[in-house]
């Protein structure tokens, strides 16, 4: 009997650019350089080209993609966060305490709120780490709650009313440029952090971690460095915000930075980084067309989120990649 | 003052016990995750509320339908959002987690706020123990609260459906062979999770305003429960209540209420660093340790 079956097959210009007609064809030499080049120069171009508005969306969105990248990276290491306002809000805070207590610049406090808030993050994770499965999304659903409410119930760094009056940058093109290169590093770094020996021990942490232990690795000392890259990277977003809005104040550890970032990546496509920029550059410019309807926009990421997981487990980016990569066509079978 | 601490004390433990159970039931005794549980518990609330104040019902018609919607609409979320991502925990836990989320911030969003917002008590009144008074809301919250737990006690050492519960949690294949369906049983667990859910609001709620945060407590409340008792352990979720019901009491009294929610935070760190699986986990033990 002959059947009928949709199969998958790589087009012609892939196969080609894979071999040495990328370096010969300009076709070959374009499908090959475009994908990874085009967010570049879209992105150094936007600040340039965007009201002013529009700017402080790109800023947040790019901050909100920077943390979704984060997530990412920890995803691939087998460990799943629901507070990424645990990073985001510790890096904030410090920056805020740095500015007030010591007074000191904004290029000392960043890099020091980026460091000190990866330590702080990792120290608070350490002992989630010896354990699988659902603990340390439950750990790092908890933590941020726990600051607010210690600062809420305190009164410490301004309690609620927050860190006010702190150093801003000297004008928005400064801030705008120096996110993008942030988020630009930060994308392309984790996407060669991963294809080295280094990432391929944390991507095998995820996969079999007996097996990882077994090769004579200590892999608590790897998740460690997994959660104080994760925490220097999100505390930098913090940090950076703190000084966009010249404030800080409880909200930095609101349920939103948690959230987004996650569905970005989810929306996106989880594990290939590339995923999650995206869709951090649909999600968020998106919310903020939504503006007018408010608390609602929570709700949609939730339902986005829930609706992508389920059913599009594998998210925009890969539909994309497999698109641009392969074609599909009906084939004969016999059985 | 002491004896006051020691009563409310008590209390408040089989209060947390009530919110644990069924979060214990789905995700301690099954295995599966409910991060909804919070949302179940207000989604709980609000339909009481609106059954009450709304559609005119009387109170013990409207909380017997609350219990039996929410297991229903547990059914659901098993049925419709959990089955197609079983045994995939990121997913199971950012699904429901995302279906919470979604249920909450829609209540916040449709203006579910404010002091008209409260649930009727089952009886009025109070009785006096030495020199304190406790209202008889809080009474059938320690008489119902104690029955639970012994029926649920009862329940998963005796009943074939609740050794079945324990069974997927255990060794899903095994379950398999012996017969149990396990996709059922698992949904049969997350729907009585979420009708134990129902009926801990329905208890506990009468004591203030429902509110949407409230949810978010909860849920982390469960948790710490869980984690801190051992999962899959009854007599842990029991331990482990009066153990943070206690710590949480003596911290209010004695630094000021901000800091009660703080305890079961710092509990389940300390727990996790001390003893990763908790007092009396014993069925996970091997496993979830690295």
């Amino acid at each position: 009997m002959k059947q009928k079956r949709r199969e998958r097959i790589d087009r012609g210009i892939k196969v080609r650019s894979d071999d040495i007609f990328a370096l010969t064809s300009y076709r070959e030499f374009l499908y090959v350089s475009v994908p990874p080049v085009a967010p570049i120069i879209l992105l150094l171009a936007l600040p340039l080209i965007l009201p002013l508005y529009w700017q402080k969306v790109l800023i947040t969105t790019a901050v909100f993609a920077i943390l979704a990248l984060s997530w990412d990276f920890l995803v691939t290491v087998g460990m799943v966060s629901l507070g990424q306002a645990l990073f985001f809000g510790v890096g904030a805070y410090l920056a805020g305490y740095f500015d007030l207590r010591f007074g000191l610049p904004i290029w000392t406090t960043i890099p020091l709120a980026t460091l000190v808030g990866g330590l702080i993050s990792a120290i608070l994770l350490l002992p989630v780490l010896r354990l699988r499965g659902v603990y340390f999304s439950m750990v790092t659903l908890v933590l941020p709650l726990m600051f607010e409410r210690t600062i809420e119930a305190t009164g410490w760094l301004g309690g609620t009313e927050g860190l006010t009056g702190l150093k801003s940058f000297s004008n928005i093109w400064v801030e705008c440029y120096l996110i993008v290169i942030v988020l630009l590093l930060v994308f392309f770094g984790f996407r060669r952090l991963v294809t080295t020996d280094y990432g391929l021990v944390l991507k095998a942490i995820n996969n079999n971690d007996r097996a990882v232990m077994s090769g004579g690795i200590n892999i608590y000392w790897m998740k460690a460095q997994a959660l104080f890259i994760t925490g220097s990277i999100g505390a930098f977003c913090g940090a950076f915000m703190t000084h966009v809005y010249m404030f800080v104040g409880m909200p930095v550890f609101a349920l939103d930075y948690s959230i987004l970032p996650l569905a970005s990546a989810v929306v996106g496509g989880m594990g290939s980084f590339a995923g999650s920029l995206l869709g951090a550059f649909i999600l968020v410019p998106l919310s903020e067309a939504l503006r007018g309807i408010g608390g609602l926009r929570t709700v949609i990421y939730a339902i986005s989120l829930v609706v992508f997981i389920v059913a599009i487990p594998e998210g925009i980016f890969h539909y994309v990649q497999r698109k641009y990569q392969q074609f599909e066509r009906w084939a004969t079978v016999d059985n | 003052m002491l004896e006051v601490t020691i009563i409310y004390g008590f209390i408040n433990s089989i209060i947390l016990a009530l919110i644990a159970l069924g979060f214990s039931l789905t995700f301690g005794i099954s295995g599966v995750s409910n991060f909804a549980y919070g949302a179940m518990y207000i989604m709980a609330g609000y339909a009481v509320w609106i059954m009450i104040n709304m559609l005119g019902l009387p109170f013990i018609l409207a909380a017997i339908l609350a219990v039996i919607l929410t297991s229903l609409f547990g059914l659901a979320l098993y049925r419709f959002v959990l089955l197609r991502v079983r045994g995939m925990v990121i997913s199971e836990v950012i699904a429901t987690f995302g279906v919470g989320l979604a249920i909450l911030e829609l209540f916040r969003y449709l203006g579910f706020t404010g002091f008209e917002y409260t649930l009727p008590v089952f009886t009025d009144g109070s009785v006096v123990i030495g020199d304190t008074y406790i209202d008889h809301q809080r009474l059938w919250i320690v008489g119902i609260g104690i029955s639970l737990a012994i029926g649920l006690y009862l329940f998963t050492r005796y009943t074939k459906t609740g050794l079945a519960f324990r069974g997927i949690a255990q060794d899903e294949k095994t379950a398999l062979s012996l017969g149990i369906n396990s996709d059922r049983v698992a949904g049969l667990s997350v729907a009585f999770g979420s009708g134990l859910a129902a009926i801990a609001a329905i208890l506990i709620l009468p004591r203030g305003t429902i509110s949407v945060n409230e949810g978010y407590d909860v849920l982390i409340n469960a948790m710490a429960v869980c984690i801190i008792g051992g999962l899959g352990s009854t007599v842990g979720v029991i331990v482990a209540s009066f153990m943070i019901g206690y710590a949480q009491m003596i911290t209010d009294a004695f630094s000021g209420p901000h800091w009660k929610m703080i305890v079961s935070l710092v509990a389940i760190l300390i727990i996790l660093l001390v003893k990763p699986s908790g007092l009396f986990g014993k069925q996970k033990e091997l496993e979830e340790r690295i």
